[in-house]
């Protein structure tokens, strides 16, 4: 009988401990991604490009596998710019251990160490993201917890030091400009329809939040008396009726003198809003925000968008055809007041302009203003956004003259039987390239775009899609006298042409030409062609893209997935896979 | 004493399998929380679909199973659901736009794109087809015209299986 049980015991033992790793093993899951863009730079004076700067080749990769097993998920992603493509910061050439994190999170309490991609509310006040595809990555090393102590109450509390490119977190080097501070926040949100029984499943929603966020950061400056510990705090609030959702967020920012504010001691303020309406065939949205001296990094010095503590979206309409997408509207942080308007309406089926499909029609118009600032009182003299200062007082609700940008679009989206579809755009376009791009006394980009997108299906396996699109100048054109000193800055100006024929054989091959054609610039020598050939291969969810040409800086949408490019000419190959 | 102990052999030997999605909460678009891993359609097919306001080929996907959506539901019961990663400079629009192009889907808010990257997903479109049991039985990358048609071969596959 002893026998028995020791044997049995030990079969129990043994069994079960192979059925405990075995269910360990069934019960993870092992997930992850690869992608790796290279390209080979030729030389090509036809577009300006006469030295390669010793640069032949450009490798951006990274790997990442995640690890996940019930509430236990962790991760680890590697990186390698060897070095890294044209367009992307010089920083980045490296190769390591980019991000690793470790989440357990059981609903109640949710804990994270390691880097942290996170934001509060809309982000006015803290976020941090990361954007393979720009070199982007701000991430907060450190640590995050999480708890919903009631149903639709969520606290968080997060802590660390932000990723600048490769350089240590711990052993900061001042000497090479690292001043980077620590980074430390909290965070409330409540939702009234999960923690209120009887508005579960009520008309009226409402949630609100608020956060507070701050650096300690260590002064190096021998001008100025930087604050060590700058706060920045934010309140929200979305309520909801039947068919119709506001939402606004409000953030304060007290001084916080910086390399892109011009070392002004003011403080910081913004403001974004939405009203929208929406019912099945209709939605209308319209958001206003304004921004006043809202840049927030975690090193004073910080240049672009290194070390953003925070993030200020912009609200205009994000074009991804070639053309439209030449001009780019970005967020001014230090000052701007925007509005935008966003109609979608599908004309129902059946109708005489609906047609068998139905038609669906877009209509967006967005514009970006200035703020308004008056002097402030130094000394005896009066200064205008002078370092050291307070920098200016400026009205809320006041709106400069001055114009960055404004876009007004109309896009008609038409499936006419089973085989062909049509969709086309109409663009009105205000750019003040001078403010947003830095080109000082470069005229403002004042164009009609216009776009012509038209699918066939020949079968159910192949089909064509042919792109015209044409980018006219109001005042810069052919005709348009350019100073021989002035020249280099009307690169891609004046009026262009594009076409594309692409061709795909579902579900794997794609195969497109594309030309881009500056033919209207002013300047004789910039007329060029950028003429582009493009192979993709999609299985599942490898994706494999070689593309032979030249390429202006802009957006490229080919075999079904858009990507942001700067100017080159050679080779380029891309690979990615996830599983 | 032999009974407990065969119990354990045996309570060891059920090895429980567990759903391939991760444990992340979502919004949807009345604001209501969905955790990812526990999404069930009653043992028939999934499918999540990653998107954006501003990526033109998801639009095109996006109306092309719009349009074939009712069929598929009637024939295999499958669910749709569509996260947007759109982030705060778009999500205001994430709703009018759906309302507006008259998609059936339901519509989830990966506002930073914390479900992207739990589910290894490096540019939309990207779908992933889900079984019964939780399990990710395809994915694909990118949209071609009619590559709808392959994704309900897919789907085909694994509702009948179930019968």
């Amino acid at each position: 009988m002893r026998k028995h049980i020791l044997v049995l015991l030990a079969l129990a033992l043994t069994t079960s401990f192979k059925a405990g790793a075995q269910s360990l093993l069934e019960s993870s899951q092992v997930s992850g991604s690869f992608q790796t863009d290279a390209q080979y730079y030729m030389l090509d004076e036809g577009i300006g490009i006469t030295d390669l700067n010793g640069k032949k080749l450009g490798i951006n990769g990274f790997g990442k596998v995640n690890y996940a097993n019930g509430n236990f998920s962790a991760g680890i992603r590697f990186e390698a710019f060897l070095p890294e493509m044209n367009g992307f910061r010089k920083e980045l050439n490296g190769v390591g251990l980019a991000n690793f994190f470790a989440t357990y999170d059981n609903g109640f309490i949710g804990m994270t160490v390691g880097d942290i991609y996170d934001q509060f509310g809309s982000g006015l006040v803290f976020r941090s993201y990361e954007e393979w595809s720009l070199g982007m990555d701000n991430a907060l090393r450190g640590a995050r917890v999480v708890l919903r102590p009631a149903k639709g109450v969520t606290l968080k509390g997060v802590y660390g030091r932000q990723r600048y490119f490769w350089a240590p977190y711990l052993e900061r080097n001042f000497a090479t400009d690292d001043y980077r501070g620590i980074v430390r926040g909290v965070d409330a949100e409540w939702d009234l329809n999960q923690s209120v029984t009887a508005l579960n499943d009520s008309k009226f929603k409402m949630s609100i939040g608020g956060s507070f966020v701050s650096k300690k950061q260590v002064n190096q400056s021998m001008f100025y008396n930087i604050p060590e510990n700058v706060g920045a705090a934010a309140a929200r609030i979305n309520l909801g009726y039947g068919n119709f959702a506001f939402s606004t967020e409000y953030a304060y920012k007290i001084n916080d003198p910086s390399a892109i504010n011009n070392f002004i001691y003011k403080e910081g303020q913004a403001l974004m809003a939405s009203l929208s309406y929406s019912q099945k065939g209709f939605g209308a949205v319209l958001q206003v925000k304004r921004i006043d001296n809202m840049s927030f990094k975690s090193m004073y010095t910080g240049k672009q968008n290194d070390l953003d503590i925070n993030f200020i979206p912009p609200i205009n309409y994000t074009h991804t055809h070639s053309l439209p997408s030449m001009y780019t509207y970005s967020t001014q942080p230090n000052g701007e007041m925007a509005a935008q308007l966003q109609v979608n309406y599908t004309i129902p089926k059946g109708t005489a302009l609906g047609g068998k499909y139905g038609t669906k029609l877009t209509f967006n118009m967005s514009q970006v203003n200035d703020i308004v600032r008056d002097s402030v009182k130094y000394g005896n003299a009066m200064a205008l956004n002078e370092s050291g200062t307070l920098g200016y007082t400026s009205k809320f609700f006041a709106i400069s003259d001055h114009r960055f940008f404004r876009d007004i679009n109309f896009e008609i989206d038409k499936k006419i039987n089973k085989d062909w579809h049509v969709t086309a755009q109409y663009i009105n376009l205000y750019y003040d390239i001078e403010t947003i791009e830095g080109h000082a006394g470069s005229p403002v980009v004042k164009a009609n775009i216009g776009f012509l997108d038209v699918t066939y299906k020949i079968n159910k396996k192949q089909s064509l899609r042919l792109e015209l699109q044409g980018l006219w100048e109001n005042e810069v054109h052919k005709g348009y006298e350019v100073e021989e000193s002035e020249k280099k800055d009307f690169q891609k100006r004046g009026d262009w042409a594009f076409a594309l024929l692409e061709y795909s054989i579902t579900p794997h091959w794609s195969f497109s030409i594309a030309d881009k054609w500056n033919y209207g610039n002013p300047v004789e020598e910039y007329r060029d062609h950028y003429f582009t050939g493009t192979i993709t291969y999609i299985h599942e969810a490898t994706r494999v893209m070689l593309s032979a040409g030249r390429q202006s800086e802009g957006v490229v949408c080919v075999g079904g997935v858009c990507r942001t490019v700067p100017a080159s000419s050679g080779v380029s190959l891309t690979v990615s896979t996830s599983f | 004493m032999t009974l407990v102990l065969m119990a354990l052999v045996f309570t060891g030997l059920h090895a429980q399998s567990k759903s391939d999605l991760p444990n992340v909460t979502l919004k949807d678009l009345n604001g209501k929380d969905v955790n990812i891993s526990k999404l069930s359609n009653n043992g028939k097919p999934i499918v999540i679909t990653f998107w954006a306001t501003w990526c033109g080929p998801c639009i095109k996907e996006h109306n092309a199973l719009n349009d074939v959506y009712q069929d598929w539901q009637d024939e295999t019961g499958v669910k749709i659901y569509s996260v947007s990663i759109d982030d705060s400079r778009s999500t205001a629009k994430v709703k009018p736009t759906v309302e507006g192009k008259g998609w059936e889907f339901e519509v989830l808010l990966d506002v930073n794109s914390d479900l992207k990257r739990a589910m290894n997903v490096s540019n939309p479109p990207h779908t992933f087809l889900i079984d019964g049991n939780g399990k990710i039985v395809y994915q694909h990358t990118g949209y071609f015209e009619c590559a709808e048609d392959e994704l309900y071969e897919e789907i085909l596959k694994i509702a009948k299986k179930k019968k």
